[in-house]
């Protein structure tokens, strides 16, 4: 059973500080939604509203169709992954993951079935009687997992649960938590900072700044679509160009810079004279001659070896400093530092873009 | 010692360890091995101590046991001696006294510690303190005219409605264990306080988040996280309040014997040093015995309660 999640122009002011600003977002049943965004954006509060232990100033917050106003947290049928997981160190694994059940009344020789089998879902088969204490991160982790779905929630809440793992359980774990949420069906609403884990894990993510949604899409359109320059170098790396738009048509416009002018794709919200373009590093190409349009002479100033991709920076005769980035597959030449060459890229990969939703709107 | 050393240097370290050592040695143990000694020893002229009569037994010991009483304990009349009746009745009440307190401190600890706003809390330390700083005696005594029979709780209770005629409060125990909870429901506050202010809030709200009732998290949760607190505090209010000589002295009746009086007696009045050593050390050993209990009972350690 899992239910979806209408935030209804929903509202949180703490005294004269607004830390959430009249969001709208439908979250699907079933479906694995993220908040995105810096810290002290509003995606915390948002999670505390859902699973009810802040009230929202205003707007109105449903799960499963129903308005929660009013419902504490134990009666709403989330369950919330805690930051630090707040584990009941006192307890047993088993009588952790199985406390939801004794809340409802069940049995003690149901209970401790029903954690085994939790415990087997999250891997950690036989750990029932161990303390807490006794666990690694990874394993801690797996056990708050296990404890919120003890109680069956039709909505399932985790609050950056992965950034105290090191790099590599980190990874493992976006994989599972992936896994365990198609396994359930349950909807999983996801808040981090930590743009890698929202794109690789969402099925749609929500780009969150200063109170307000900036964009709610696929993680492919966040990244290769975003609608304003917040998000555009909040999810990834950015060449940016400043400048003043002309000859505005078919959603296409011409950018005047003081490097040249460029061509690209428009927002129609980017209007007026300080407007900036958005190209991705993967899009700047090099070459030795000019190339037909958003070309500019450039010297290459710095290479880095990544491994797997090539970083390198180069800076324009007008003095702006920009990084593209090649794949190390072989099948572009990897410039020297001091060469002379032109970059270049496609205006369909790029973007005029505005600000972000707080400005103007 | 070593970390002591290196951090204060060797002077200041030496002198604090002599001061600590001095305390230790001459003020705490050197003394009571003195008394430890004497309980032994009979009472006697100073012409004959050191004589041949000063000699070691358990005498001072067995004089709790002197003359008979009727008492129902629990409903079965027996006959006691009255020292070992006020002995029992000591210990039942100072254990009454403590649990009454807890019950007191713990809803207010817990509202010290997780509800209220960390801005109005030095408001509210200072508000428990005040009292503190009026002397122990002049607070036992305003208990004492509040309690009397025309006194002002008295007047309030018939001008409200709530009774006919004035209640006799001074008789009995329930002054002393009024007074008693006055005077020590801080040292039950403040251990539990510390332990539950050590409690992560998330645990309280992940309790609740899976649908746990307001008493279950306190049940499950935050008591066993408050289990060392309590038991210091419960150390601590018991002990004292075992060992209090002025609240029973000053509010209590004449029915309700503490057994500091009974050693207040033998020392001050019948100037028996010997015999109040004996009994002095019988309250302390029977009280450490029943603390010892009470912590097995519940499953605390002694390491926990140093925390």
């Amino acid at each position: 059973m899992s239910a979806g999640i209408d935030l209804d122009n929903v509202v949180c002011d703490f005294g004269r500080f607004r830390a959430v600003d009249k969001v709208n977002v439908n979250i699907q049943p079933g479906e694995f939604f993220s908040f995105l965004g810096p810290s002290g954006c509003g995606k915390t509060t948002i999670l505390r509203m859902i699973s009810g232990f802040i009230e929202p100033t205003g707007g109105v917050v449903r799960i499963g169709g129903k308005d929660m106003k009013g419902q504490r947290p134990n009666q709403r049928p989330t369950a919330l992954i805690f930051q630090n997981l707040a584990l009941f160190p006192l307890m047993p694994v088993w009588e952790n993951i199985s406390f939801g059940l004794e809340v409802r009344g069940v049995d003690k020789v149901r209970r401790r079935a029903r954690a085994e089998e939790l415990l087997n879902l999250v891997d950690l088969p036989g750990a029932g009687d161990k303390m807490i204490s006794q666990l690694s991160g990874g394993q801690k982790q797996r056990v708050a997992i296990a404890r919120a779905l003890a109680v069956e929630p039709q909505v399932m809440l985790l609050d950056e649960p992965l950034s105290a793992l090191d790099l590599k359980l980190r990874q493992n774990m976006r994989a599972e938590l992936r896994a365990i949420q198609k396994r359930t069906g349950v909807t999983f609403v996801f808040i981090t900072h930590d743009q890698g884990e929202a794109l690789a894990m969402s099925d749609r993510v929500g780009v969150m700044s200063h109170g307000k949604l900036q964009q709610v899409a696929n993680p492919r359109d966040i990244y290769n679509n975003p609608v304003n320059g917040f998000v555009a170098s909040f999810v990834g790396e950015n060449n940016i160009f400043s400048g003043e738009v002309q000859n505005a048509a078919d959603g296409f416009a011409q950018l005047k810079t003081a490097h040249g002018a460029f061509r690209a794709r428009m927002e129609p919200a980017a209007r007026g004279t300080n407007v900036k373009l958005y190209v991705r590093p993967e899009h700047m190409k090099f070459s030795g001659t000019p190339g037909a349009e958003n070309s500019v002479p450039v010297t290459i100033t710095e290479v880095m070896f990544e491994g797997n991709f090539i970083s390198v920076q180069a800076i324009t005769d007008t003095g702006l400093h920009v990084t593209s980035e090649l794949r190390n597959d072989g099948s572009v030449a990897i410039p020297d530092v001091g060469t002379r060459l032109h970059v270049s890229f496609d205006a369909g990969r790029a973007a005029i873009l505005p600000d972000s939703a707080t400005a103007g709107s | 010692m070593q970390a002591l050393f290196e951090r204060y240097g060797s002077g200041l370290a030496a002198a604090i360890l002599l001061l600590t050592a001095f305390w230790l040695l001459i003020l705490l143990i050197l003394p009571n091995i003195t008394m430890f000694e004497s309980s032994f020893r009979p009472y006697l002229p100073v012409v004959d101590v050191g004589g041949p009569k000063d000699t070691y037994s358990i005498n001072n010991y067995m004089r709790i046991f002197g003359g008979d009483v009727p008492m129902s304990i629990f409903g079965f009349e027996v006959t006691i001696a009255p020292r070992v009746k006020v002995f029992l009745l000591t210990i039942f009440y100072s254990a009454v006294v403590t649990v009454i307190t807890f019950i007191m401190a713990y809803p207010l600890a817990f509202y010290l510690a997780k509800i209220v706003s960390p801005r109005s809390l030095p408001t509210l330390f200072l508000l428990l303190f005040i009292p503190l700083w009026v002397s122990e005696i002049l607070r036992s005594f305003a208990w004492w005219i509040i309690l009397a029979l025309k006194g002002p709780l008295n007047v309030v209770l018939m001008s409200l409605g709530i009774i006919d005629t004035e209640i006799r409060w001074i008789s009995g125990f329930s002054p002393v264990i009024i007074g008693l909870i006055y005077t020590y429901v801080l040292f039950m506050l403040f251990p539990l306080y510390n332990a539950m202010q050590s409690l992560d809030s998330n645990q309280i709200e992940a309790a609740e988040d899976l649908g746990s009732p307001w008493w279950r998290t306190h049940w499950r949760v935050i008591l066993p996280h408050a289990k060392p607190g309590i038991a210091s505090g419960a150390v601590m209010v018991f002990m004292l309040s075992a060992g209090s000589l002025l609240v029973p002295s000053l509010l209590g009746s004449t029915t309700s014997g503490w057994f500091t009086q009974t050693i207040q007696g033998v020392m001050l009045e019948e100037q028996d040093w010997n015999t109040g050593a004996a009994f002095a050390f019988m309250l302390l050993f029977v009280c450490t015995v029943f603390v010892t209990l009470m912590m097995r009972v519940f499953g605390v350690k002694l390491s926990d309660i140093a925390k």
